[in-house]
């Protein structure tokens, strides 16, 4: 069952659009992974499922309610963090963290002194005295401690030091076997890659690739290091072959999923003392979809 | 060489803080040199006549007029450049003042806060630069102020505003506004928050406005403890006496310097004034509806409500001398044909009322503004991401400032009415200046909606509401002398307000302004409602 669905949303400030005819669905239990570079329109999306913004085009369901309609109602079962948490220069980070429980509806007093040892903040400061991090920390906190059940976290962890990055991984984690919903907005492709279960990849306001890991790596390529007893001639002449590097002891190369049989069979002649392969990270992935990108752009601007 | 280092790129900054202030230093000089000009203007055809003039001197001898507006000519020495003195000096000097106090905040303690500064010290540039650049922007405005307005009084070719008594009276508006500038500056060293340091300005400023208006009626010598006493004392267009601007610019200049110092001993977005250290759970009170809404506007509330009850206060001890002026003064009574003593009083004390009201509106348009802020900070993302609807919010801002503003009419009602029947005879009851104080809150009530329908409606509009407050001090204070039309004087909600006691109670005015307000705020709430945040 899909927990969050968006049909065709489009949403426009004037005469911009920041997001054209989105559509994405996360089932109930998965982390679902919602990557793109800055102001490809992922905040935008995640304000829309929050009924901050008012979609100009589409249908927007969370639990099967509208986002923008019934958005307190939904809000009972959400818990969100920003990327920028701002807060009350005034109040302390205790005071804060208490406030966001209660204005949820229900809160966990034990996990929240729990999870303020784990994260090792001093809730006694005052807001304006913590540093970027520490604020992280207070929106991380509060929406740990509440029991909801879906989790929307965009660049969760903007700040944090690895330690913490850590222990926000294992909240996930934790999350995630109890049965609950995350939708994760990150430029952090590593965590990404290994929390998420799904992944959509936005551009321009656009959806571009969606799918699972596996799904997304089958269309692509796998980087091959190999050593041979003979000296390997004519690898670069083959097809699905690219950016084939001779080394010191051998070569290294990307080979398309589609031609992988046919390449093995060819450098298996040369005797293989060592062969290697790896997958490609999210972040090849990432990179490869935006050098297309750019590089189909610069080539219709060269037609012009 | 050390010091030039301290002061290194001053000159960048200063260009950087006139493209971030450029906007709101033309309207307030053109908005300060213009009010003062069209009121000469008005003088000019107003007090044509020896006669006129003899009689405005003789109402400004009254001890309620000196209390407002200060107290410096003798009647017999009265020309038009007194009248016009007597009338706008003090209160451009606070309105000057306030400008000062705005701009050197927000280009101090403002740009610190919001981590502007930090970004500034990282390039090559002085320690000090920053605290320099803003200083010399003020003196630069102003030297402005004064020189544009000694021009445009000069132009009127009046006897008495010659050259040296526009100089004065310019150079004294100026060298004031660069006074509170030196408090300001001072006041943004001691705290680390932007309001604070308003807080610790403006509080400054009202406390040196009551010391002198209570050493003005009763003791001389109290009021040169007050700036704003050595500013009411030039005796400009009659006698001419510098000695106040010197004594101004040498208080600003120690103020100043005092300020560079302070700058120098503390640490970079710390304030000198400790920080206590806070709770680790929130209260009951402040979990409930109305408990972060009070939390984050306690300060202004409680501030407001002490300072409007002082001020209430002092206008009402001066009732007493009031009173005998009237029945002493045998001019007086020829002058003011129609006044019995009784009725004289509760004539000003209405008018005072009228202006006290709008005065106390400020705190409560200035809350409901404060949700536009909050939105413009990232911070009612914190709500709406939550199980908290739109309504709720904006409802509980709307409630507290709408208890805020019953909450200061009710003290200057209470104000003016223990200090006033310490001193007069015929005592005034509370229930009637309670009354008087209250029929007030209608038009509130509309400067309420008017603000809740900006904020949620037009939100880059907000600050509209406060031209609108402007233009209704306008209208109580200076409307019928500058002749604004009926039409004119018409939108402003204070206006229609029946003067209790001398006037009937007039219900269906209380109740159209109150359905103003009504419609005003539902519509208000429903576009809030339906806007993107």
């Amino acid at each position: 069952m899909s927990l969050v669905e968006v049909k065709g949303l489009t949403k426009r400030f004037g005469k911009f659009t920041a997001v054209k005819n989105v559509n994405l669905s996360v089932n109930e239990g998965e982390i679902y992974g919602f990557i793109g570079p800055n102001g490809a329109g992922k905040s935008t999306t995640i304000r829309v499922l929050l009924g901050m913004l008012k979609p100009s085009e589409g249908q927007v369901t969370i639990f099967g309610k509208d986002a923008w309609k019934d958005a307190v109602a939904i809000h009972k079962r959400v818990a969100y963090v920003s990327g920028d948490a701002n807060l009350w220069p005034n109040l302390t980070g205790g005071e804060v963290i208490d406030l966001f429980l209660t204005m949820r509806g229900k809160g966990n007093e034990n996990r929240r002194d729990e999870l303020i040892q784990r994260f090792k903040l001093d809730p006694s400061k005052k807001c304006r005295t913590y540093s970027k991090g520490n604020r992280q920390k207070i929106a991380l906190i509060a929406a740990f401690a509440s029991e909801a059940d879906l989790y929307i976290l965009d660049e969760p962890t903007a700040g944090l030091d690895p330690l913490m990055e850590r222990i926000f991984q294992e909240c996930i984690l934790e999350v995630k076997q109890q049965g609950k919903t995350v939708l994760l907005s990150s430029h952090i492709l590593s965590e990404v890659e290994k929390l998420c279960d799904r992944v959509a990849i936005i551009r321009e306001g656009e959806i571009i690739e969606t799918g699972t890991l596996s799904q997304m790596r089958h269309l692509t390529r796998t980087k091959l290091t190999v050593e041979t007893r003979k000296a390997m001639v004519g690898l670069s002449e083959l097809k699905g072959v690219h950016d084939a590097i001779h080394t010191n002891d051998g070569w290294a190369f990307q080979v398309d999923s589609e031609e992988m049989e046919k390449v093995i069979e060819y450098i298996s002649q040369f005797g293989v003392l060592k062969l290697e392969s790896a997958p490609p990270t999210l972040e090849d992935l990432f990179i490869r979809h935006y050098k297309e990108d750019s590089e189909e752009q610069s080539s219709v601007t060269g037609g012009v | 060489m050390m010091i030039a280092q301290l002061f290194k790129g001053t000159n960048r900054i200063i260009g950087l803080l006139f493209k971030q202030n450029g906007l709101k230093i033309s309207l307030w000089l053109f908005g300060l040199i213009g009010v003062s000009l069209a009121t000469v203007t008005a003088y000019t055809t107003i007090y044509t006549s020896e006669k006129e003039i003899f009689e405005f001197g003789l109402t400004m001898q009254n001890p309620a007029m000196v209390a407002m507006l200060g107290k410096a000519y003798q009647v017999e020495t009265f020309n038009l450049g007194a009248v016009f003195a007597s009338e706008m000096l003090l209160f451009s000097a606070i309105a000057v003042s306030v400008m000062n106090i705005l701009l050197v905040t927000s280009s101090t303690r403002m740009d610190e806060e919001e981590g502007r500064l930090e970004l500034i010290r990282a390039l090559p540039v002085g320690r000090l630069s920053y605290l320099l650049a803003g200083i010399i922007l003020m003196v630069i405005v102003n030297s402005v102020l004064f020189i544009f307005l000694s021009i445009g009084l000069g132009s009127f070719m009046h006897e008495s505003f010659n050259l040296e008594s526009v100089m004065l009276y310019s150079g004294v508006l100026a060298s004031t506004g660069l006074f509170f500038a030196g408090v300001a500056a001072v006041a943004a060293q001691l705290t680390a928050t932007t309001r604070g340091a308003l807080g610790i300005s403006f509080g400054g400023m009202i406390t040196a406005y009551t010391v002198r208006a209570v050493g003005d009626v009763s003791n001389e010598g109290l009021s040169l403890n007050s700036p704003l006493g050595w500013t009411v004392r030039t005796k400009v267009f009659v006698d001419n006496q510098w000695w106040p601007i010197i004594f101004l610019v040498c208080g600003a200049a120690t103020l100043l310097v005092s300020a560079f110092y302070l700058n120098h001993k503390r640490d970079i977005n710390a304030g000198l004034l400790p920080d206590k250290k806070g709770k680790r759970y929130a209260s009951h009170f402040l979990k409930s509806r109305f408990g972060l809404t009070w939390r984050l506007e306690k300060g202004t509330i409680l501030s407001w409500a002490i300072g409007i009850f002082l001020m209430s206060a002092a206008f009402g001890s001066i009732l007493g001398d009031l009173e005998a002026y009237f029945s002493d003064f045998e001019l007086v009574q020829k002058v003011l044909p129609d006044g019995s003593t009784a009725s004289m009083i509760e004539q000003f004390i209405t008018l005072l009322i009228g202006i006290m009201s709008v005065f106390a509106a400020i705190p409560t348009v200035s809350i409901l503004l404060k949700l536009k802020k909050e939105e413009r900070m990232g911070r009612t993302e914190n709500f709406y991401s939550r199980a908290v609807s739109r309504s709720e919010i904006m409802g509980s801002y709307y409630i507290v400032a709408f208890l805020t503003g019953i909450l200061t009419q009710i003290l200057i009602g209470i104000g003016l009415y223990v200090s006033a029947s310490q001193v007069i005879e015929k005592t005034i009851g509370l229930g009637s200046v309670l009354a008087s104080v209250l029929a007030y809150v209608p038009a509130i009530w509309v400067v309420i909606g008017l603000t809740t329908l900006l904020v949620g409606v037009f939100p880059k509009w907000a600050g509209f509401v406060w031209v609108y407050m402007f233009f209704a001090m306008l209208v109580i204070y200076l409307g019928s002398l500058l002749g604004f039309p009926e039409w004119l004087n018409r939108f402003s909600a204070f206006y229609h307000v029946p003067l209790l006691p001398n006037e009937e109670v007039n219900w269906l005015t209380l109740s159209l302004l109150s359905i103003v307000g009504t419609v005003l705020s539902v519509s208000g709430f429903l576009g809030y409602n339906k806007r993107d945040i």
